[in-house]
């Protein structure tokens, strides 16, 4: 017997279903809450609690720049002699980012104010500290450096890369040599740790920044949980590495909100010129 | 005969091999050991003071795993934590105060993976490290003796000279830990080992360490380390503080 309403068959709410677009719904990685994705807005920010979601290095240059000059934008892995499967990765990562490492650099504007940036991006490869990786953040400071202007550098990252073995290793130095020689002609320099930042990078120029910065949530820590789980047979807290409880145990300066950011930047800026 | 690279795992970890405290005690005289970070806490896993090296002083600073269970459970098995680098970093300032070199005895397997290290900065604590290392205006010798892992490792491994001893490791993480990431399998280790380019022999060839140095088991091969620590350190003496850094700087950005 046929309702009156006429319910849709089974097969018509299939049908129907399929027309839905993907992705309208989203659900926030850190406090799992769902959201119509509109709601994220600009910035990506779940409104529930307030975590971002991670960003891409174009699309973060594009939210908090006026200005922007790509530097080294063709230094890239050389692939020949690696084997098949980090060939794929490093393919893929450059699919993923239109950059052909885990780091975007170059010149910058906000405002008035002229800067050196540096941008990872957790969807190279987790951002992992690969050679070329430190060589373009070593010459990202180096010409920085040579150019008199300050370092803005967005972290994100899974720490070492294990592909480049202890080559990964020798960029922290490396890099870390190239913040002391920025530092010491009394430039500045800001970390701005975002999700997530973790190993080989906390453990170098991460934590090196004159002012060190971080977003809501944001995940940072040396060691990795399940590791450290592991180790001592205990489950850590949810928030043991979280932005927050940094900043309460002193290791963080503030913790911004992305819509908040770019006039935060401009200030210290701003607070930090000739002028 | 060389070793294989999970033989020389196995070597750089026997419980035979000399301990930092051993090497410290046979090599130098007048040590005298201190502690802590004048910040939080001692951590026992780094051993440092002063001492004389054939009559000059120097600052050594070394990590030290246990002789046996308790002791390896007061010293975490030679991994350190934040309050570690921070010993390390005191004395090296403070060396770097009274114009002393600095030599670094290397056995770890890498930072300690706590939750009070990540509360106390272990990150933040090896950035630091990093800095002082590399910017050190004194002669700075590493001599990695064991095992050499992460970041942990580096934080001591900055010298203007780095040795490893013919039974040492060193690299970007563990085998277990890299065989543990790449087939999700930590027993892999053998595989893992070569892979990971952790002997001396190929660290040598690559430029990442400057010597291999004789494995020290008796008194001749404590003395022959101490013959070239001490000529190594009357080399490095000759330049000048700038031109240290220079060198270090130069040592690193080729990598």
């Amino acid at each position: 017997m046929q309702n009156k309403f006429s319910l849709p068959t089974q097969d018509e709410i299939v049908k129907r279903l399929k027309k839905i677009p993907e992705g309208l719904w989203r659900e926030c990685p850190n406090c799992h809450e769902k959201f119509y994705y509109r709601r994220a807005g600009v910035y990506e920010v779940c409104p529930n609690c307030g975590y971002g979601a991670r960003l891409g290095s174009r699309k973060r240059i594009k939210l908090f720049c006026d200005a922007f000059e790509e530097w080294d934008k063709a230094l890239a892995t050389d692939v020949h002699h690696l084997d098949e499967n980090y060939k794929k990765k490093l393919a893929a990562g450059i699919k993923n980012t239109h950059v052909n490492e885990s780091v975007l650099t170059g010149k910058a504007r906000i405002g008035n104010y002229d800067f050196a940036v540096g941008v990872m991006d957790s969807r190279f490869i987790m951002g992992s500290l690969g050679q070329v990786t430190g060589q373009k953040l070593a010459h990202l400071f180096q010409e920085a450096t040579k150019q008199h202007l300050p370092v803005i550098l967005f972290t994100a990252s899974g720490g070492a890369r294990m592909q480049d073995g202890i080559h990964s290793l020798m960029q922290m130095a490396k890099v870390s040599d190239e913040v002391a020689r920025h530092s010491e002609e009394g430039l500045l320099y800001i970390s701005i740790l975002t999700d997530p930042t973790t190993g080989g990078v906390t453990a170098s120029f991460a934590m090196q920044g004159d002012i060190i910065l971080s977003e809501p949530k944001t995940l940072i820590g040396f060691a990795g949980r399940r590791v450290i789980e592991q180790t001592i047979n205990q489950k850590p807290p949810k928030d043991f590495q979280q932005a927050e409880t940094l900043l309460k145990n002193g290791f963080l300066d503030d913790i911004v909100e992305r819509k908040d950011l770019k006039a935060y930047l401009n200030n210290l800026l701003d607070l930090h010129s000739d002028k | 005969m060389t070793k294989t690279a999970y033989e020389t795992v196995v070597a750089a970890r026997s419980k035979d091999k000399v301990a930092t405290a051993d090497l410290i005690n046979n090599i130098f005289s007048n040590f005298t050991e201190f502690h802590g970070d004048r910040q939080l806490n001692d951590d026992p896993s780094i051993v440092g003071g002063i001492a004389k090296l054939n009559g000059t002083p120097v600052t050594v600073i070394g990590t030290q795993k246990g002789k046996n269970t308790a002791e390896n459970i007061e010293r975490h098995f030679g991994m350190v934590e934040p309050e570690g680098y921070r010993k390390a970093i005191r004395l090296m300032k403070q060396a770097e105060k009274f114009k002393r070199p600095v030599i670094t005895f290397v056995n770890t397997s890498g930072a300690y993976p706590g939750m009070d290290a990540e509360y106390h900065g272990q990150g933040s604590a090896i950035a630091n490290s990093l800095l002082v290392g590399m910017e050190l205006k004194v002669p700075y010798i590493s001599v990695i003796v064991g095992e050499a892992g992460s970041g942990g490792a580096l934080a001591l491994a900055t010298g203007d000279t780095v040795w490893m001893m013919e039974n040492s490791i060193y690299s970007v993480l563990s085998p277990e830990g890299y065989a543990s990431i790449v087939w999700k399998d930590s027993k892999r280790v053998m595989e893992a080992a070569e892979d990971l380019k952790l002997t001396p022999q190929i660290l040598l060839e690559e430029g990442i360490i400057d010597k291999i140095v004789p494995e020290v088991v008796d008194q001749s091969s404590t003395q022959n380390l101490k013959n070239m620590l001490i000529a190594e350190v009357e080399r490095l003496q000759r330049f000048s503080a700038d031109e240290l850094v220079e060198k270090r700087h130069e040592r690193f950005s080729k990598f």
